[in-house]
């Protein structure tokens, strides 16, 4: 048997088949995701396809050079998670501690260049309600293209929220010494968690910011 | 485990191209291309979405099982979507 250092739950027989376990689990989660945001592509689609001019229109309200840069930073977080993972795979703990912190921080930073987008469609009133308004002939069409933008925005902030939340946990755990070698999944499947929430981002970016 | 082989210039490799497929997408959507601009889009899109799902997730060194599930939730999509559009695309007058 490989020393389970007390990591090994009674109902697995190895620490292998219990690692398989989670990030089995963790995907059958990331497969639900797909499917919750999923919902929302489908119904862009759908408003996109019957009215495209108005799509059009709204989009270019969004700064595309803001976008550009929060993409920049997410994928770079994905890099900066990536390689705590490969850290908490050579016992590195102080550097995962380190990557885990610059990850949080890119997060951060994504969160706030939203929020700063997000204030300056408050500014320009083009949050859908009584208060919005947007001249030209496609008013009620956009305000539809801004509820999706701040739904499907909004549920992707949340998750990165989460994920901030999630990771503060393992730098608790890492520094506890609660990570090693053979035992990571917390880094690991935090790492899986992340990247998805990139993956979703990769495509709410082009789909939101760059219809031309 | 199973992924010890994926070395941290294969990490710093990938960054770099989803970084140059950043701009290229960005750069491609300033040339009007009509209808192509959403497909040009997408499929830079997706090929980022792989290469972060095969190298950073590390798909690549998965059980086939995990890939099975993986794979499962954007088959699911994939009907969503033909299903939702193939209504769309068809009905007479929008």
């Amino acid at each position: 048997m490989v020393h389970d250092a007390g990591f090994l739950a009674h109902h697995f027989d190895s620490l292998e088949q219990q690692h398989e376990a989670a990030t089995l689990g963790m995907w059958l989660f990331l497969a639900t995701e797909i499917l919750f945001f999923g919902g929302m592509f489908t119904a862009y689609g759908v408003y996109r396809t019957s009215y495209p001019q108005a799509f059009v229109a709204a989009s270019h309200h969004l700064n595309v050079a803001i976008g550009t840069f929060n993409t920049a930073v997410l994928l770079t977080s994905s890099l900066t998670v990536a390689l705590a993972v490969h850290a908490a795979e050579h016992g590195r703990s102080r550097t995962v501690i380190g990557l885990v912190i610059a990850t949080m921080l890119l997060g951060g930073t994504f969160l706030g260049v939203k929020a700063f987008e997000y204030h300056h469609k408050f500014v320009e009133h083009l949050i859908p309600g009584h208060g919005f308004s947007f001249a030209g002939p496609h008013s009620p069409h956009a305000q539809l293209f801004f509820s999706l933008y701040f739904v499907m925005t909004g549920f992707h902030a949340l998750h990165i929220l989460i994920g901030l939340a999630v990771m503060a946990f393992v730098i608790r755990l890492t520094a506890q010494g609660r990570v090693t070698p053979e035992h990571h999944p917390a880094v690991e499947l935090t790492g899986l968690y992340w990247h998805f929430v990139d993956i979703i981002w990769v495509f709410l970016f082009p789909l939101l910011y760059l219809i031309r | 485990m199973a992924h010890e082989s994926v070395s941290r210039t294969v990490y710093f490799a990938v960054f770099l191209i989803l970084v140059a497929l950043l701009g290229a997408t960005v750069a491609a959507a300033e040339i009007d291309l009509g209808r192509w601009n959403f497909l040009v889009a997408m499929a830079i899109a997706t090929v980022k979405a792989v290469l972060i799902g095969i190298y950073f997730m590390h798909l690549e060194a998965q059980s086939q099982l995990t890939r099975v599930f993986a794979l499962a939730g954007f088959a699911w999509l994939a009907l969503l979507l033909l299903l939702t559009f193939s209504d769309f695309a068809t009905r007479a007058g929008g």
